[in-house]
C-alpha cells in the first residue's frame, strides 16, 4: 500500500501507525472476541439448560410477590435476583428463558437470509447481464421498504407466532448477503482457477458450489454474525410493538413492552430484558468482528 | 449525465412500481383480505355485499391496477377503515413532526459523527481512535427503543429534567432527538472515518502536504471534501434508515409523527393507511437515493466516465 510513500513527509508520524500501536488494537480486538465469544457460550448454555440454569419456572405467578425489586436494591431479596414482573413471575427466570427465543429466531432467520441472498448473489454475480439487473432490481426495492414496516405489515397479515416472526425476518433482510456476494462473485469468475475449471467443461453449479462459494465462506460467517445480532434486535422490536412473540412465553422485547407500563416507578422491569438484548447483540459484534480479523486481515473495519 | 440521470430515473420509477404492488398484494397473503377486513363474527351474506362494495370480487390484477389508477390519478388511497377520512389526509397531517424530529436527529447525528470520524481516522489507531470504535461498535448493538426508554428513566424520572411523552414544546423534542440520532451516529462516525482512511492514502493528500499546507488545511479542505463524496450516496440509502428508526422513536415517545401512525394502523388492521404510508416512506428513499446518485455523478466526474 501507499502507506509506506507517505512516510517520508515529514511530521505525518500517523499515517503510518507504529507496529506497537497496531500490535495494541489487535490484542484490543482478540480481547473483545473473547469476551463476545464469552457472552454468546452464556447464551447458548442458558438456552439448552434453561430448566436447570433458571431459578424458578418463568411461567409461575405469585401474587404475594410481585413487582419485587432486584436484590441490589433496596427491598429486594436473595431469592429473587433480578425481582419479579407485575404478576410475581421471576424476571431473571424470564430473561433465561428468554434466550431460547433470542437465539432460535435469530439464528433460523439468518439461516433463511443466508440461503435466499446468497443463491441470489452467486447467480447475480456470475451470470451478470439481465439475470444481474433483475436480481439488483429485487434488492433495491427490497431496500426501498424500511425493513421494520414490512416486517410489521407481514406478521400483521399471517399472524405473529415464532415460525411466522422468524419467515418475516428472513424474507427482508436477505439483500444484505446478495450484495455482498455478487460483488465477491465477480471479483473471483476471472481468477485462474474458475477459468480452469470452465475450461474442464464443469457444470455451472459445480462450479458456483465447489469453487467459488468455499471463498466466499469466511465472509458471509462474518456478516451472518453480526446479522444474528441485528435479528436478534428486530424480533425483540417486533414482540415490543406487540408484533412478535405473545404472552406469556418469555420473550426480551415482550418483556421490555410490559415492563415499560411501571417504568416511572419499577424501572428495572423495562432496563433489565433491555441490558439482555443489548448485551447479546454486543456480544455477538464483538465475535464477529474478531471472526473477521482472524480470517481476512484486508477485510479488516475501518 | 443525461442518459445516466434517465436510466436512473426509469429505475427509481419500477422500483416504486414494484413496491406499491407488494404493498397491495400483502394483503392477499392471507388469502382473504375481507375477512382481515371485517371483524371474525360478520355474517357469509355481509362479507358478500362488503366485497361488492369494495370490489373484492373482481381478479386480483384488476384491483391493483385500479388501486395504481387511483393512487396515481387521484392520491387516493381508499379512506381509513378507522376514521372514514382519506388515508392521504392522515398521512399528510403526520408529516411535519417526522420532518422535525428527523431534522434535528440529523443535524445532531452529523455534528458528532463528523468530528469523530475524522479524529478517528487521522489518529488511527491510538487511544482515541479504539474509544471511538469502541462507542461506535456499542451503540449499533444498542436496540433504539431500550435506549430510548433509558433516557425517559434517566432524564423523565430520576433527574425530571425533560418531559417524556408528548410534542407540546421543544423540549418534548429532545430526548426523541437524541434517540433518532444514536441510531444514525455510529453508522455515520464509520463512514466519515473508512472515506477519510480512503482518502488520506491518496497522492494528492502527500502533494498537499508537500506543498507545506497546514495540517488542519489538509485534513480539512483537501480529505474531508473527497471523503464527503461516498457520504453523500450512503445518505440517500440511510432516509431508510431513518424512517425505519422514526418509527420506534415515535412509538416510544409517543410522538405523533408518520411512525407512530403506522404502528397504530398495523395494529388496527386499517390497511389504506398503512398502504399510503409504505408507498410515502418508499417515495422518499426511492427519490433520496437517485438524488444522491445524481449528486454524485454531479460532483465527482469519474462516476459519470464509466
Amino acid at each position: 500500500m501507499n502507506s509506506e510513500t507517505i512516510m517520508t513527509v515529514p511530521h505525518v508520524n500517523y499515517k503510518k501507525p507504529s507496529s506497537k500501536l497496531k500490535v495494541f488494537r489487535k490484542i484490543w480486538d482478540l480481547k473483545l472476541g473473547v469476551i463476545g465469544g464469552l457472552i454468546l457460550t452464556g447464551m447458548l448454555i442458558c438456552a439448552v439448560a434453561a430448566p436447570f440454569v433458571a431459578p424458578f419456572n418463568p411461567y409461575e405467578q405469585d401474587i404475594m410477590k410481585r413487582l419485587l425489586p432486584p436484590s441490589f436494591l433496596e427491598g429486594g431479596s436473595a431469592e429473587h435476583l433480578l425481582g419479579t414482573d407485575s404478576v410475581g413471575r421471576d424476571t431473571l427466570s424470564r430473561i433465561i428463558y428468554g434466550t431460547r427465543i433470542s437465539l432460535t429466531v435469530g439464528i433460523s432467520a439468518v439461516l433463511i437470509q443466508v440461503v435466499i441472498g446468497v443463491f441470489l448473489g452467486l447467480f447475480a454475480g456470475y451470470y451478470g447481464g439481465k439475470t444481474d439487473s433483475a436480481i439488483s432490481f429485487m434488492v433495491n426495492v427490497m431496500m426501498g421498504f424500511p425493513f421494520i414496516l414490512f416486517a410489521m405489515s407481514l406478521v400483521a397479515v399471517i399472524g405473529p407466532s415464532l415460525q411466522n416472526i422468524i419467515f418475516a425476518l428472513g424474507i427482508t433482510g436477505w439483500p444484505v448477503f446478495t450484495r455482498v456476494t455478487r460483488v465477491e462473485t465477480i471479483k473471483i469468475k476471472e481468477s485462474e482457477f474458475v477459468l480452469c475449471a470452465k475450461t474442464l467443461a464443469f457444470g455451472t453449479m459445480r462450479i458456483l458450489l465447489k469453487h467459488i462459494l468455499p471463498n466466499l465462506l469466511p465472509t458471509i460467517l462474518v456478516l451472518g454474525t453480526v446479522e444474528i445480532a441485528r435479528a436478534i434486535i428486530r424480533e425483540s422490536l417486533l414482540s415490543f410493538l406487540g408484533l412478535g412473540i405473545q404472552p406469556p412465553t418469555p420473550s426480551w422485547g415482550m418483556m421490555l413492552a410490559e415492563g415499560r407500563d411501571y417504568m416511572l416507578s419499577e424501572w428495572w422491569l423495562a432496563a433489565l430484558p433491555g441490558f439482555a438484548i443489548f448485551l447479546s447483540a454486543l456480544g455477538i459484534n464483538f465475535l464477529g468482528d474478531a471472526i473477521r480479523d482472524l480470517v481476512d486481515p484486508h477485510m479488516r473495519k475501518s | 449525465m443525461k442518459a445516466y440521470i434517465v436510466r436512473r430515473l426509469f429505475q427509481a420509477i419500477a422500483v416504486c412500481l414494484a413496491i406499491s404492488m407488494i404493498s397491495f398484494f400483502l394483503l392477499f397473503l392471507n388469502s382473504d383480505p375481507a375477512l382481515l377486513l371485517l371483524p371474525p363474527e360478520a355474517e357469509i351474506e355481509d362479507i358478500q355485499i362488503f366485497k361488492k362494495s369494495m370490489g373484492l370480487d373482481r381478479p386480483v390484477l384488476i384491483q391493483y391496477l385500479d388501486f395504481l389508477k387511483k393512487i396515481l390519478l387521484h392520491g387516493d388511497f381508499g379512506n381509513s377503515f378507522v376514521s372514514q377520512t382519506p388515508a392521504l389526509t392522515l398521512v399528510m397531517e403526520r408529516i411535519p413532526a417526522t420532518l422535525n424530529l428527523s431534522l434535528l436527529a440529523v443535524l445532531l447525528a452529523n455534528a458528532l459523527a463528523i468530528p469523530m470520524g475524522i479524529i478517528s481516522a487521522v489518529k488511527r489507531y491510538t487511544v482515541i481512535d479504539n474509544l471511538i470504535t469502541f462507542l461506535a461498535l456499542v451503540g449499533q448493538a444498542m436496540p433504539l427503543y431500550w435506549f430510548g426508554i433509558m433516557l425517559i428513566i434517566i432524564f423523565g424520572v430520576f433527574l425530571g429534567w425533560l418531559p417524556i411523552s408528548g410534542s407540546d414544546s421543544f423540549a418534548h423534542m429532545i430526548l426523541p432527538s437524541i434517540t433518532l440520532s444514536a441510531w444514525l451516529l455510529p453508522v455515520n462516525m464509520r463512514l466519515v472515518r473508512s472515506g477519510m482512511l480512503d482518502v488520506l492514502n491518496q497522492d494528492y493528500i502527500r502533494t498537499a502536504r508537500a506543498k507545506g499546507l497546514f495540517e488542519r488545511t489538509v485534513i480539512i479542505k483537501h480529505a474531508f471534501k473527497n471523503a464527503m463524496i461516498p457520504m453523500v450516496t450512503v445518505t440517500g440509502m440511510q432516509l431508510s434508515l431513518l424512517l425505519g428508526g422514526a418509527v420506534v422513536t415515535e412509538t416510544v415517545f409517543a410522538w405523533p409523527g408518520l411512525g407512530r401512525l403506522a404502528v397504530e394502523s398495523i395494529r388496527m388492521g386499517d390497511y389504506p393507511v398503512v398502504q399510503a404510508i409504505v408507498v410515502f416512506f418508499a417515495l422518499c428513499v426511492v427519490i433520496g437515493n437517485l438524488l444522491a446518485d445524481i449528486l454524485t455523478a454531479f460532483i465527482d466526474p469519474r462516476i459519470r466516465l464509466e
